[in-house]
């Protein structure tokens, strides 16, 4: 009997339909569904979550963040193509020379998850925001693609997308006319929670040298706490005031 | 006793008129086709980058959305302030700011990563962002200065004019305010990060706001070959200079705070001396020709009667507003921001360089266009209501 009706001609029609209801749907209730966790993530534990980063640039050779940079690109799939003005960079290679001495250091640099964003102050829309756990993203579907994060962000962690994309991957929706940046690859975080790893930590921690420790900067016991404890870390542009979520060791 | 002003729709007979409708309308057309081809095609098309990512299309609508609220001057001056000489030009005051805000927004709206996203900025408020405030200031002063102007037209409602202008003109400070603020309010760019900017920019709105009022009120009378009176002229050539001066001490001001601390040195420098087509524009377009000599040509003793010197005066007014919204708005962002102090900093996404920018032909046209539509509506509006005086001729005393 089916395939009786499967041969008539509607078939194609009903199936567009039902993928078309099936889409929906998932539009609808995935949204739902991710807000619901991300409240119970903060719900659950108070204000005890808080996500960061200390990247420690004396264990980083340039190589190492080569290798962070190339890490996120196949992750978040972005790439580096000639229009170097207009390409996005979720993380850069940053040199550092000491004017005066010579001395030359590299950093991964990204967006720092600010505690106080600049970025989600100026956003009309709010599809700039933080989470309970203190990561900021954009919501690619309310971003009108103003810029005006960009303006606004002290540290150049923002891209705004120039060009058309294609085969984007769904851990990371991009779209043309619409900015984005570093997530601390949140669909990992949200998958592992605190045993988490970042694609960039990934790709330069061996063993027991962690040149890039993600945890929770807000619980004490955290390996990423004592180390902040024990070692101290710079905030960049500290005197901001905006409390970004990422350390930098050995500045 | 004077006989009340008349108020009457300018005569479309000349052939004049209508060309100059088809050539507006036809550049407002070209510039929705650049909007739209920059739509498809993404903004790689244009000079906008990671880097500068504000550039001409920004430059062009705040320009219109600064000259829009200060075109709104000379009705204020009549409602507000009880200057009864500024009456008869009110009306054409009221509708040339709502055109000229309307033209800016265009713009804006057109150049967004997704224009078809315009639900979203009108359903989602971000109460903290000083964008967001704007949106409503924006379609508040549309629907006040609209109102304000029905309420001159009618006669009935002549009484609520007063409070309706004051109202508008409270309204119009506050939206330039929050002009000014986009700018002042971002704390992480040496040259923003400034509360004089607000202020600053009501002082430079009253400027290229009478510039642009000038030059359509004197195309307009033209047209329609109505008469006016020379002491029309002179008040305006007076307020002309006079505000032209006004932002000229705001500049001065504004480079002179900066200048006195160190840490924004470099970015002085950068400005004042060597920042290649930032420093010619600062110096011979936005100082020479877009202050100096406007003033000069104001209260040059042997012009005080020349229409044709004042044409050229509010001429080099937008010009040298054009300079000074190119500098601020492109400038700034050409200065690299200073993530770390103290060193020499590299990176494959611009860092610590001086960022370049080439505007794009579609922008321009885009800009453009914006300009066309406010100069169009300005220019239809005046047709179709009885907006312009029927003349201002030499009051016999």
């Amino acid at each position: 009997m089916s395939t009786e009706l499967d041969n008539i001609e509607l078939r194609p029609a009903r199936r567009r339909f039902l993928k078309g209801a099936a889409a929906l749907a998932t539009t609808l209730v995935a949204p739902g569904v991710m807000l619901y966790k991300t409240g119970q993530a903060a719900n659950d534990n108070g204000k005890s979550i808080r996500w960061g980063l200390v990247i420690d640039s004396n264990a980083m050779s340039e190589s190492d963040v080569d290798a962070c940079v190339s890490a996120c690109q196949r992750e978040h799939g972005w790439k580096t193509t000639a229009n170097s003005a207009t390409d996005a960079q979720w993380v850069r290679k940053v040199s550092l020379r000491d004017a005066e001495s010579g001395h030359q250091r590299f950093l991964p640099m990204m967006c720092q998850h600010c505690d106080n964003p600049p970025c989600v102050d100026v956003c009309p829309t709010g599809a700039s925001f933080k989470r309970a756990d203190g990561i900021v993203l954009v919501n690619r579907h309310t971003c009108i693609g103003c810029r005006y994060c960009m303006m606004a962000c002290p540290y150049k962690a923002r891209s705004f997308i120039h060009e058309v994309l294609r085969d984007q991957l769904p851990v990371a929706p991009r779209g043309k006319g619409t900015v984005e940046s570093c997530t601390l690859c949140v669909h990992r975080i949200d998958r592992d929670g605190a045993d988490a790893v970042p694609a960039c930590a990934e790709a330069v921690n061996r063993g027991d040298r962690k040149a890039i420790l993600f945890g929770n900067l807000n619980d004490p016991q955290s390996e990423i706490s004592q180390r902040l404890r024990q070692l101290g870390a710079l905030k960049l542009r500290a005197d901001m005031g905006l409390n970004p979520g990422i350390r930098y060791q050995g500045l | 006793m004077p006989s009340p002003q008349r108020y009457v729709e300018i005569k479309t007979s000349t052939p004049i008129y209508w060309s100059l409708i088809v050539v507006l309308a036809a550049i407002a057309l070209i510039g929705i086709a650049a909007a739209h081809h920059m739509d498809t095609e993404g903004h790689h098309i244009t000079g906008m980058s990671n880097q500068i990512v504000w550039g001409l299309p920004h430059v062009f609508a705040i320009f219109l959305i600064v000259a829009a609220s200060g075109a709104l001057n000379l009705a204020s001056m009549a409602s507000v302030f009880s200057r009864q000489e500024y009456k008869p030009l009110a009306r054409f005051s009221a509708i040339l700011s709502i055109a000229l805000l309307v033209g800016g927004l265009a713009i804006l709206l057109l150049d967004l990563g997704r224009p078809d996203r315009l639900i979203v900025a009108m359903t989602n408020y971000n109460f903290k962002s000083i964008f967001a405030w704007n949106i409503i200031l924006y379609t508040g002063f549309i629907v006040i200065v609209g109102a304000y102007l029905w309420l001159m037209m009618e006669r009935r409602m002549h009484r609520w004019s007063k409070p309706a202008g004051l109202l508008a003109f409270i309204w119009r400070l506050v939206l330039t305010t929050g002009t000014g603020s986009i700018f002042g309010f971002l704390i992480a760019r040496e040259a923003y990060d400034s509360a004089l900017l607000a202020p600053m920019f009501i002082v430079m709105s009253f400027a290229f706001g009478l510039a642009v009022f000038v030059l359509l009120l004197l195309l307009s009378f033209k047209l329609d070959r109505r008469e006016l009176g020379i002491s029309q002229l002179q008040r305006l050539r007076k307020l002309l200079g006079l505000f032209t001066a006004a932002v000229l001490y705001f500049v001065i001001i504004f480079h002179l705070t900066k200048l006195y601390g160190t840490q924004n040195h470099d970015f002085e420098h950068f400005i004042l001396l060597e920042g290649g087509i930032y420093t010619q524009l600062f110096w011979i377009v936005q100082i020479g020709l877009g202050s100096l000599l406007p003033m000069a040509l104001v209260y040059a003793p042997a012009l005080q009667t020349s229409s044709k010197s004042l044409v050229l005066a509010s001429l080099l007014v937008i010009l040298g507003a054009f300079a000074q919204l190119y500098i601020i708005i492109v400038g700034g962002q050409a200065f690299p921001l200073n993530i770390f102090p103290g060193y020499i900093v590299e990176s494959s996404f611009f860092d610590g360089v001086i960022n370049d920018y080439t505007p794009s032909l579609w922008e321009f046209l885009l800009g453009c266009g914006g300009v066309t539509s406010a100069v169009l509506i300005t220019l239809l509006a005046i047709r179709v209501l009885p907006i312009m005086p029927d003349g201002l001729p030499e009051q016999v005393q």
